[in-house]
C-alpha cells in the first residue's frame, strides 16, 4: 500500500474542510447544537491538555476556568450589553489572569497534591457562584438567561436556512480552528519542548536553564485562557448559565475526554469531545445509572490497555501503515 | 332589520356547523397520532439530586397502568424520560432532543428550578407546553408572559405565607429562627415567609442560617439558631437535613414552635429517623397523603394505590411519598389528555390544562386542582397538619384559594 | 459562651467524621504513596453492604464485622486485579484510575441500592449515662472507635514486623525487595486495610448524615483537608487534623464568614497547608536527593 503523496494529502484535507462546512445544512438544528457542544468541549480539552498532557500538571479543576469564562460572557452580555463575539477575548484574558494567579501556589504542589488542590477548587466553584454578595452580578442560584445571537446575514443551502445554531456552528468552528492553530504553533516550537521537558525531567530541565516557575505559571495561564474561551462559547450556545451547570462532574468529564483522546495530542481533543458529548446519550438508553459506571470502567480500561488514548492507537496504526508501504 | 338578521343567522349557523365538524375532526400536533401520544420529561436520575428520579419512575409506572387499561381515548402514552443529572446545560440538550428529534407533544414534569429556567424561553418560543413542572417556584404561574408554562404543586411562597399567617394568628410576639437550603428552593420559602409576615418580618425573624447540600451536618447552624433565643423555628430543609435538624433540636433541649416545609414532611423518611418523640408537635402544611401515615392506610383510594404499586411499580418503596406524588401528577396529566379528546394540538392542551377542576384520590381531603385562564396554579390549597407522635393530624383550616 | 462551647463540641464531633476518613486516606498513603480519590465512594459502598445485611436481619455487630472483612478482601482484590497494572505508571495514570474507581463505586451504589435516603442504626445506646446536652452517645462512641482504630494503626506500624515491612515497601520498594519483602503483597495489604478502615468510618458516619450514594461527596474534601493538615503520613496527624478542621469549619461558619462559603474554607485550608507547611503538623519532612 502506498502512503498518500502530498497531493493526496491536500485533497483529503480539502474534502474534510468541505464536509465540515456543509455538515450543518445536512442535519437538523438539534444535531447542529450537539456539534457546537462538541466543538466547545474540544477547545476546553485542548486547554486542559496543554497543562496536563504536555506540561504534566494534573488539573482536576478545569471546570472552574470553564465556569469563569462562561460567567464572564454571561455577565457581560446580560448586564453590559456587550456583543457575544466580544465576550470571548474578555473571557480569555480574565481566565489567563485567573490561571496565572493559581499557577503560583501550584508551583509548590507536585502531582497528586495539585490534583487534590484543583479538585477542591472544582468542588468550591458552585458554592462561590451562589455567594450572596455576588448575587447582583451572577444572578445567584437562578442563573442568567441569555439571548442567543442571530446570524448576521440570511443564507440558505440545500433548502436549510442559516439558523442561530448553524451560525454559531461556523463561529465556533472558526474559533476552534484558531485555538488549535495557535496551540499547535506554540507547542511545536521552543515553548512546547520546554513544557514537555519540564513534565518528563524537571530537574534536568532546570539544569539546562529552563525557567521552571515562569513556564509552569504561563502554562497554567494559557491553559486557563483557552478553557475560559470554551466556557464563554458554551454559555452562548446553551444560552443559560447557573451554578449547577459547573459542578465537579464537568472537571471530571473534561479529564475523561482528555484521556480518551490522548494525552499530549492536539487532534485527540476532538475525539475526547465527541466521546463525552455522545456517550452519555447512548449510555442513557442502556440504563439510567450507566453513564457514570461506563465512564469509570472506560477510564480504567484505557489507562491499562490504551494509555495514549485514541490518538495513540491511530498514530500507531498510521505508522504501521506507512512502514508497510515503504 | 330582518334581512340582515337572517343573513347573520345563516352565517352563524354555518359557522357553528363548520366549527362543529372541525371539533369532530382529529387535530394533531407533532407527538400525537391516532395510536399514541408522546410525552417528554427531563429529570435527574444521576448526580446529587438523583433521589428525585423516583418521581420519574413512579410517573412511568402510572402510565403503564393507563396503557394496560386501554390508554387515553384509545391512544397509548409513550413517556420519554431522560436524565439531566440536575445540570441545566444538559436539561437544554435533552429537551431539545425530545422536542426536535423525538418530536414529543409536550414536556411534562421537568424537575428543578434552574433546569426549568434554562428551557423556559425555548419552550415558550417553540410553543411547546411545559406542563406541571416539578418545582414550587412561584414564577411558573405567569400566563401573560409564558402562556405555555404551568406548575403543579403549591408554590413554596404560598406555603410559607400559610405558615406566616398561622404564626401571626397564634403567636404574634414570637421570635423566629430560619434554617434554609442555600438555593432557589430555600430562598423562595424564605421570601414567602418574609412577605407573609410583612412589616413584622424585620422584628420577628431574629436569626437566619443557610446550608449547602454538600454540608455533612447542620449541627453548627442549629447551635447558632438556638443561641439566638428564638422560640419559633422555620425549617426549610430537604429530607436528610430535616431529620438532622429535628434530632439536633431535641438533643440541644430546644423545643420551639416548629414549622416544617412540606418537602420534608414524610413521617417514614424524615420523622422516623429523626425520632418520633422528637417530632411531636411539628407542624406542616400538606396537600398529598403521606403513605406512612396510618390514618390514610385504609379505604378504596389507599387500596387502589397499593394495588398499583404492587403491580406496576414493584421496585418502588411503599413508604416513599415521591411515589404518591408521581401517581397524582400523572393522573393530572391523564385528565388533561382525556379532556383534550381528539384535539391534540398544543394550544388545546394548554387550554385544557387551564380548565381543570378536579380532586384526586391521593390528595388530602379539602385539597383540589383548579385552574383558569388567569390561574396557572393548579394546587393552592393546603391543610395545616400537626404531628402527634404517630401521624399527621389535621387541625385548623384548609388555607388557599 | 454556651453557644461557643456548643460550636466547639459539635465541631469536634464533626471532626471525628473527618478524622476517620482521613485515617483511611493516610493508610493508603503510607502503604502506597498515593492519594486515593475513591476512598469516600468505597466507604459508602461498604456501608451499603452493612445496611443490606442489617435489613436482612443480621444483628448489628455481626453485620459490622462481616462488612469490615468483606471490605478488606475487596480492597485487597482491587489492588491485585486493577491497581497492580498501573503500579509502575506515572502519577497522572494513577490519579485517573482513582477517578475511574470513584465513578464506578458511586454508580454501583446508586444502581444496586437506589437513591432514596436510608437511615442507618447506631450501635451506641441513645440514653447512655455519658451522653449530655452537648454531645450524644453516638458521637462519643464514634470518637472512641476512631481512637481505637488510631491506636491499632499505631501499634501495627510501629511495633509489628508486618507494619515495618509495609512502610519499607512504600518508601523504598527496590531496597525492600532486596531484603525479601514481597512488595506487591504489601501494597495489596495496604489497600485492604484502607478499605476496612473506610468501611468503619462509613458505618460511624451514616447514622449522623443518613445513607445515600452521595453521602461522602461533601465529607471527602474535609477528610483530605484533615489528612493534609495533620500530615499525610501520620495517623495521629489525621485525627488531630480532623478535629482542627471540624472546629475551624464551625467557628468560621458561625462567627466569621457565614455558612455560605464552607467549601471555600476547605479549599483555602488545603492550598495553604500545601504551600506553607506541606508536611502538615505531624508529618515527616522527606528530603529527596537530586
Amino acid at each position: 500500500m502506498k502512503a498518500l503523496g502530498p497531493r493526496g494529502l491536500w485533497l483529503t484535507v480539502a474534502l474534510l474542510v468541505l464536509a465540515l462546512l456543509v455538515l450543518p445544512f445536512l442535519v437538523k438544528n438539534y444535531r447542529v447544537f450537539q456539534f457546537n457542544l462538541v466543538l466547545v468541549y474540544a477547545i476546553a480539552i485542548l486547554g486542559l491538555n496543554l497543562l496536563t498532557g504536555f506540561n504534566g500538571q494534573i488539573s482536576l479543576g478545569h471546570g472552574a476556568f470553564y465556569a469563569f469564562g462562561a460567567y464572564t460572557a454571561a455577565v457581560l452580555m446580560d448586564k453590559a450589553g456587550v456583543p457575544y463575539w466580544a465576550t470571548l477575548p474578555a473571557a480569555g484574558l480574565l481566565c489567563f489572569g485567573f490561571g496565572l494567579l493559581l499557577g503560583f501556589p501550584a508551583l509548590r504542589l507536585a502531582g497528586p497534591y495539585l490534583a487534590l488542590a484543583t479538585y477542591a477548587l472544582a468542588l468550591a466553584v458552585p458554592q462561590l457562584l451562589k455567594y450572596k454578595r455576588l448575587e447582583e452580578l451572577t444572578g445567584g442560584v437562578q442563573g442568567i438567561v441569555l439571548v442567543k445571537p442571530d446570524a448576521p446575514f440570511a443564507f440558505s443551502l440545500l433548502g436549510q436556512p442559516l439558523s442561530q445554531d448553524r451560525w454559531l456552528y461556523f463561529f465556533t468552528l472558526a474559533v476552534a480552528a484558531l485555538m488549535f492553530l495557535l496551540s499547535w504553533n506554540l507547542l511545536r516550537g521552543r515553548v512546547g519542548r520546554a513544557l514537555v521537558a519540564i513534565r518528563d525531567h524537571p530537574i534536568a530541565a532546570t539544569a539546562m536553564g529552563i525557567n521552571l516557575p515562569l513556564f509552569k505559571s504561563l502554562a497554567f495561564g494559557v491553559s486557563a485562557a483557552i478553557t475560559g474561551v470554551a466556557g464563554a462559547l458554551g454559555a452562548i450556545t446553551v444560552a443559560f448559565v447557573s451554578p449547577d451547570s459547573f459542578t465537579v462532574s464537568l472537571s471530571i468529564f473534561l479529564l475523561v475526554g482528555l484521556v480518551v483522546g490522548g494525552l499530549a495530542s492536539i487532534p485527540g481533543a476532538i475525539f475526547g469531545a465527541v466521546f463525552i458529548q455522545f456517550v452519555p446519550n447512548i449510555a442513557d438508553d442502556i440504563s439510567k445509572s450507566a453513564p457514570s459506571a461506563i465512564y469509570g470502567v472506560l477510564l480504567i480500561a484505557l489507562m491499562i490497555l490504551m494509555p495514549s488514548g485514541v490518538m495513540g492507537v491511530l498514530n500507531g496504526a498510521w505508522a504501521r501503515l506507512r512502514a508497510r508501504g515503504s | 332589520m330582518p334581512f340582515i338578521n337572517f343573513r347573520l343567522a345563516t352565517v352563524a349557523v354555518a359557522a357553528a356547523l363548520i366549527a362543529g365538524s372541525a371539533l369532530a375532526q382529529k387535530k394533531y400536533d407533532p407527538g400525537a397520532t391516532d395510536k399514541e401520544i408522546k410525552l417528554g420529561n427531563a429529570i435527574p436520575y444521576s448526580g446529587p439530586a438523583s433521589a428525585y428520579g423516583a418521581i420519574g419512575k413512579a410517573v412511568a409506572a402510572y402510565f403503564d397502568k393507563v396503557n394496560a387499561e386501554g390508554g387515553v381515548n384509545g391512544r397509548m402514552i409513550k413517556f420519554l424520560s431522560l436524565d439531566d443529572g440536575y445540570n441545566p446545560a444538559r436539561t437544554v440538550e435533552v429537551t431539545r432532543r425530545l422536542v426536535e428529534e423525538d418530536e414529543v407533544l409536550l414536556m411534562f414534569q421537568t424537575l428543578g428550578t434552574p433546569s426549568n429556567s434554562a428551557i423556559h424561553k425555548y419552550l415558550n418560543t417553540k410553543k411547546v407546553p411545559q406542563l406541571f413542572v416539578a418545582t414550587g417556584a412561584t414564577k411558573w404561574g405567569d400566563p401573560q408572559n409564558f402562556p405555555y408554562t404551568m406548575g403543579w404543586q403549591p408554590s413554596y411562597q404560598s406555603e410559607a405565607k400559610i405558615y406566616a399567617a398561622h404564626l401571626l394568628e397564634t403567636k404574634p410576639g414570637g421570635k423566629v429562627a430560619v434554617l434554609y437550603q442555600n438555593d432557589d428552593y430555600g430562598k423562595d420559602y424564605l421570601k414567602g415567609f418574609e412577605d407573609g409576615l410583612g412589616d413584622k418580618a424585620k422584628t420577628m425573624i431574629v436569626a437566619r442560617a443557610s446550608y449547602e447540600v454538600t454540608d455533612p451536618t447542620i449541627d453548627s447552624q442549629m447551635v447558632s439558631l438556638r443561641a439566638s433565643g428564638a422560640d419559633v423555628f422555620f425549617n426549610v430543609t430537604t429530607p436528610k437535613f430535616a431529620a438532622q435538624a429535628i434530632k439536633k433540636a431535641a438533643d440541644l433541649g430546644w423545643k420551639p414552635v416548629h414549622y416544617l416545609n412540606s418537602v420534608s414532611s414524610s413521617a417514614g423518611s424524615v420523622l422516623a429517623p429523626a425520632g418520633l418523640d422528637n417530632s411531636m408537635g411539628v407542624m406542616t402544611a400538606g396537600y398529598i397523603k403521606d403513605p406512612t401515615d396510618p390514618q390514610h392506610q385504609k379505604g378504596k383510594d389507599w387500596d387502589d394505590w397499593v394495588a398499583w404499586m404492587k403491580k406496576y411499580h414493584p421496585n418502588g418503596d411503599l413508604k416513599d411519598n415521591f411515589a404518591v406524588y408521581g401517581y397524582t401528577v400523572a393522573q393530572t396529566m391523564v385528565q388533561v389528555l382525556r379532556q383534550a379528546g381528539d384535539n391534540l394540538t398544543r394550544d388545546n392542551i394548554m387550554k385544557q390544562a387551564a380548565s381543570l377542576d378536579i380532586t384526586l384520590p391521593m390528595l388530602l381531603p379539602g385539597v383540589n386542582i383548579k385552574t383558569g385562564p388567569d390561574d396557572f396554579y393548579p394546587i393552592e390549597r393546603e391543610q395545616m397538619l400537626r404531628f402527634n407522635g404517630k401521624s399527621w393530624e389535621g387541625f385548623g383550616k384548609v388555607y388557599g384559594r | 459562651m454556651d453557644a461557643l462551647l456548643h460550636q466547639i463540641v459539635s465541631g469536634l464531633a464533626n471532626g471525628c467524621i473527618y478524622g476517620s476518613v482521613a485515617l483511611a486516606l493516610v493508610m493508603i498513603y503510607q502503604s502506597t504513596h498515593h492519594i486515593n480519590f475513591a476512598q469516600g465512594e468505597m466507604a459508602t459502598f461498604s456501608t451499603f453492604i452493612a445496611w443490606a445485611l442489617i435489613q436482612a436481619g443480621w444483628p448489628y455487630w455481626a453485620a459490622f464485622a462481616t462488612t469490615v472483612a468483606i471490605s478488606f478482601a475487596g480492597g485487597l482484590l482491587l489492588q491485585r486485579l486493577v491497581l497492580r497494572q498501573v503500579e509502575k505508571a506515572p502519577v497522572l495514570t494513577n490519579v485517573i484510575v482513582f477517578i475511574g474507581l470513584l465513578l464506578i463505586f458511586n454508580a454501583l451504589s446508586g444502581w444496586i441500592f437506589e437513591h432514596t435516603l436510608k437511615s442507618f442504626p447506631s450501635p451506641f445506646p441513645k440514653d447512655s449515662v455519658l451522653a449530655s446536652r452537648y454531645v450524644s452517645a453516638h458521637e462519643l462512641g464514634s470518637a472512641a472507635v476512631m481512637l481505637g482504630v488510631l491506636g491499632a494503626l499505631f501499634v501495627f506500624f510501629r511495633l509489628t514486623p508486618l507494619g515495618l515491612a509495609m512502610r519499607a515497601a512504600a518508601q523504598n520498594p527496590d531496597s525492600a525487595r532486596l531484603v525479601g519483602i514481597r512488595v506487591s503483597w504489601m501494597l495489596a495489604l495496604g489497600w485492604g486495610l484502607a478499605a476496612a478502615i473506610g468501611s468503619v468510618a462509613g458505618m460511624m458516619i451514616a447514622p449522623v448524615v443518613f445513607l445515600d450514594p452521595n453521602m461522602m461527596a461533601g465529607i471527602l474534601l474535609y477528610g483530605f483537608a484533615a489528612a493534609l493538615l495533620g500530615g499525610i503520613d501520620s495517623p495521629l496527624g489525621a485525627v488531630v487534623g480532623g478535629f482542627v478542621v471540624g472546629v475551624l469549619e464551625n467557628l468560621l461558619g458561625a462567627y466569621v464568614i457565614g455558612t455560605e462559603l464552607k467549601l471555600s474554607v476547605a479549599l483555602v485550608l488545603i492550598v495553604a497547608t500545601l504551600t506553607l507547611r506541606p508536611n502538615g503538623l505531624f508529618g515527616k519532612t522527606v528530603v529527596s536527593r537530586v
